[in-house]
């Protein structure tokens, strides 16, 4: 028995150059990743103990102290990189030598080096396929921490591009984050160029569709002028074909856009940083554009299709037509066009002539006296270019339904406002605050429990110098109203200065 | 309608207002003999009233329509009709269901619109002047761009404001080019601005400008053809039917008639008596330009023709 699967050609995954340059790119950037990954797969091959090493972690930590620690023109040096190591190394088997920490620190610098290779690198295979759909296998040589001449003939360390773009940047994420993706996405979109691409795209197709439809526009305007001003036998049936081809094919890319850049434009919500926001403004202004696009596309094409019925009418009024009785004047070819280069004197005389006989008649206005007065003292119609006055909305005075009164919340805010370095039970404050309002127990536990979560975030954000916190260490309150954790309420005080400052680093 | 005895006094209970005031008597058919009573004359002086209010349509008015079928009938009511029309200074020129009793004023009627009354810059400034009768004279030239239209009965014109400036504006750029390539200046002399080329007093006039209640700028160009339009529009003879490209329009039947046996022999004639004789071979000489012509158009303003 044949599987029937096999008989099936198979098909094959949407070849071409668009598609797998992603695919590519990725591909390389997981293989800079691998020989972090051989480090601890190699460890074992090493002669002694070293399974306690996490080699993966050292080799980051190596590359990120040669980032942080190389400068413009030279690199970091090799022996402060291990030394610097060497702590981390040690934390991870405290009972070891030191000697063999040293070891483990330089084996994994050299192997990130990879000076067992002749080139000092590292070499990948992916495959992709090219433009005329034929696989090819590419080899992709790349270094991860690379070794540059500095002063004196001394060698320096520095990280590639590569390591920096894959280890230090790419791999510095929440990888479960669904915000994160979603503004990577948008991110890899724009670095790529696509959405710029997409934009210029959309943005020259409608430039087209304009286009178009001010020729079709000019035409049928002409059309009902004199239909045999216009060549309905070629030209303007190509035309409608044409830009009925240019419909069709841009509503479908455009639709496609839309649905992806709106979902990136929708998920990358929180604009932490300005890089996010202005991916974010450029995905919304796509969005703005494409909308723009299609609405004129199906506009334009609504009116491609009405021109061929425009055309047939007026071809049966204008030539099918009895020829009329009467001729009637040229009025551009004898009024018009002989009139205007006249000098002005005289144009005026023609002109003059067709107003006095062209604009109809008006009846005169008589007026009795005594609606003469009425009519003068009649103030002014004041113009109404403000538009129609507002109605007076209808405003209900709806019932404080409150729990607390405002009152309550300001004693509730003094009770809470305790100095930083001396927090309070939760216990306490309720035994005080009973004292003093038998109701307001409640809202000092409603706040103080509201404090178990306190939003750092948004005093980050709002610059705020004090944070009210509660934290539970396991007492047990002991109340005869409310039960539960005797939180430790308290006060932190918050670097508004210095979050001030990371704040603009970061934008 | 057969019978108009016997529907008579059905329209005087309608209109009892106007019997009693207007007529002293219900109006009844010419005497026997040709003789004119009072309420014949009473009747056709009401049907000229009729005329006076351009934006009345007899459809909509039984007892207009009821007196121009009786001009049509009656040839004798038509006669007097005529006659109380010519004495208030007013041209007949048509008298039908479509375009009603469509009369026209005299040079020196009442009726008349004098130009100084339309706009009062126009009485010291003979730029304007000439640039309001122009707007005037492109609306129609545009509303019935071919000598076929302008004698059919049943066309429909249609303009748009916009479109009028830019189709001015791009026959004046050409006459300017012509003037380019044959090496003029046509900077006129500063003590003679009357013998200025009239297209240069068009093009020298911005199309429109910014107000500060956004309504159209009166002194620009569109708003001399707006101003036209909408005083067309007064006199019935044209009807707007949206705001796009400044304002769309369509013409009545009275307008054809008007452009047709008015202003247009009027102008002609005026324009003969300057020396000028315009050749026509009874064809369009609107014509859409060569392929590639782009010159620049004002906004929606469309219709690039050429001379």
């Amino acid at each position: 028995m044949t599987l029937p699967a096999q008989a099936l050609p198979l098909s094959s995954p949407a070849p071409g150059p668009a598609a797998d340059e992603g695919l590519a790119r990725r591909l390389r950037a997981l293989a800079c990743t691998a020989p972090l990954h051989d480090l601890d797969v190699r460890k074992a091959n090493l002669a002694g103990e070293y399974g306690g090493y996490a080699m993966a972690e050292v080799a980051l930590a190596a590359i990120d102290l040669v980032t942080l620690n190389m400068d413009f023109d030279t690199g970091a040096d090799h022996e402060q990189i291990v030394a610097r190591l060497l702590p981390r190394v040690a934390a991870q088997a405290p009972d070891r030598p030191a000697a063999e920490h040293e070891r483990v620190a330089r084996w994994v610098l050299e192997n990130l080096i990879n000076v067992g290779s002749v080139d000092r690198g590292f070499r990948a295979i992916y495959g992709t396929f090219g433009p005329d759909g034929v696989y090819v296998r590419r080899d992709y040589d790349f270094k991860l921490i690379e070794e540059v001449p500095g002063y004196g003939g001394a060698v320096y360390l520095r990280t590639t591009d590569e390591a920096v773009n894959v280890l230090v940047g790419a791999l510095d994420t929440d990888v479960t984050s669904a915000q994160i993706a979603a503004e990577v996405k948008l991110e890899v979109l724009i670095s790529r160029g696509r959405l710029a691409d997409a934009q210029l795209a959309a943005e020259q197709a409608r430039y087209r569709t304009v286009q178009y439809a001010e020729t079709l526009r000019r035409t049928l305007d002409a059309t009902r002028r004199n239909v045999r001003a216009v060549d309905w036998l070629q030209a303007v049936p190509d035309m409608i074909a044409e830009a009925l081809d240019h419909v069709a094919d841009r509503y479908r890319h455009e639709n496609a856009i839309l649905t992806n850049i709106r979902k990136a434009r929708d998920e990358a919500d929180a604009v932490l940083d300005s890089k996010t926001a202005e991916n974010k403004r450029r995905a919304a202004e796509l969005v703005d554009i494409v909308k723009d696009c299609i609405r004129r596309h199906t506009q334009l094409q609504s009116r491609l299709l009405d021109a061929g019925p425009l055309f047939r009418a007026e071809q049966d009024r204008q030539a099918f037509a009895a020829p009329a009785p009467r001729s009637g004047i040229d009025l551009y070819g004898q009024l018009v066009a002989p009139v205007l280069p006249l000098p002005v004197e005289q144009a005026r005389r023609v002109t003059d002539a067709f107003f006095a006989a062209g604009t109809g008649l008006r009846t005169p206005v008589s007026v009795r006296v005594a609606d003469l007065v009425e009519i003068l003292l009649t103030p002014p119609v004041e113009r109404e270019h403000l538009g129609v006055e507002m109605p007076e909305p209808d405003l209900i005075a709806t019932p404080d339904d409150s729990r607390f009164s405002e009152e309550q919340l300001a004693r509730a805010m003094e009770l809470l406002d305790l100095p930083h370095d001396a927090p309070r039970r939760l216990s306490g404050l309720l035994a005080q605050a009973r004292r003093a309002d038998p109701d307001l127990p409640y809202l000092v536990a409603l706040l103080a429990v509201h404090a178990a979560s306190p939003a750092v975030g948004t005093a980050y954000r709002q610059g705020e110098e004090r944070l009210l916190f509660a934290v539970d260490d396991g007492t047990e309150l002991d109340d005869p109203e409310f039960g539960g954790a005797d939180l430790i309420v308290g006060t932190a005080l918050l670097d508004a200065a210095g979050m001030a400052a990371a704040r603009s680093e970061a934008s | 309608m057969s019978d108009h005895h016997a529907e008579h006094p059905a329209w005087s209970e309608r209109h009892p207002a106007w019997s009693e005031a207007d007529t002293p008597s219900a109006p009844v058919a010419p005497a026997p003999g040709g003789t004119v009573t009072p309420a014949d004359a009473a009747d056709a002086a009401r049907l000229v009233a009729f005329g006076l209010q351009p934006k009345l349509l007899p459809a909509r008015d039984a007892e207009y329509a009821e007196l121009l079928r009786r001009y049509r009938e009656d040839p004798a009511f038509g006669r007097l009709a005529d006659a109380v029309a010519t004495g208030l200074g007013l041209v007949v020129l048509e008298v039908s269901a479509r375009a009603g009793m469509a009369v026209a004023a005299d040079e020196d009627s009442v009726f008349a619109v004098r130009m100084g009354d339309y706009a009062r810059r126009t009485a010291a400034d003979s730029a304007d002047r000439f640039l309001h009768g122009l707007a005037h004279l492109a609306v129609a030239a545009l509303a019935f761009p071919r000598p076929e239209d302008l004698a059919d009965d049943g066309y429909i014109g249609r303009i748009t404001v916009n479109g009028v400036d830019a189709f001015v504006r791009q026959t004046c750029r050409r006459l300017e080019e012509r003037a380019e390539e044959l090496g003029e200046n046509t900077d006129p002399a500063s003590d003679a601005p009357g013998l200025e080329a009239a297209w240069r007093v068009y093009a020298r006039r911005s199309s429109t400008g910014a107000t500060k209640d956004a309504r159209r700028l009166a002194g620009s160009t569109t708003g001399i053809v707006g101003k036209a339009a909408a005083f067309l529009t007064d006199s019935g003879f044209l009807q707007r039917t949206g705001d796009d490209s400044g304002g769309t329009y369509r013409t009545t039947p009275r307008y054809q008639l008007q452009v047709r046996d008015m202003a247009g022999s009027s102008a002609m004639a005026e324009l003969l008596e300057l020396g000028v004789v315009p050749v026509s071979d009874g064809s369009a000489t609107l014509l859409p330009p060569p392929e590639g012509d782009d010159l620049e158009l004002a906004a929606d303003a469309g219709l690039p023709f050429h001379a």
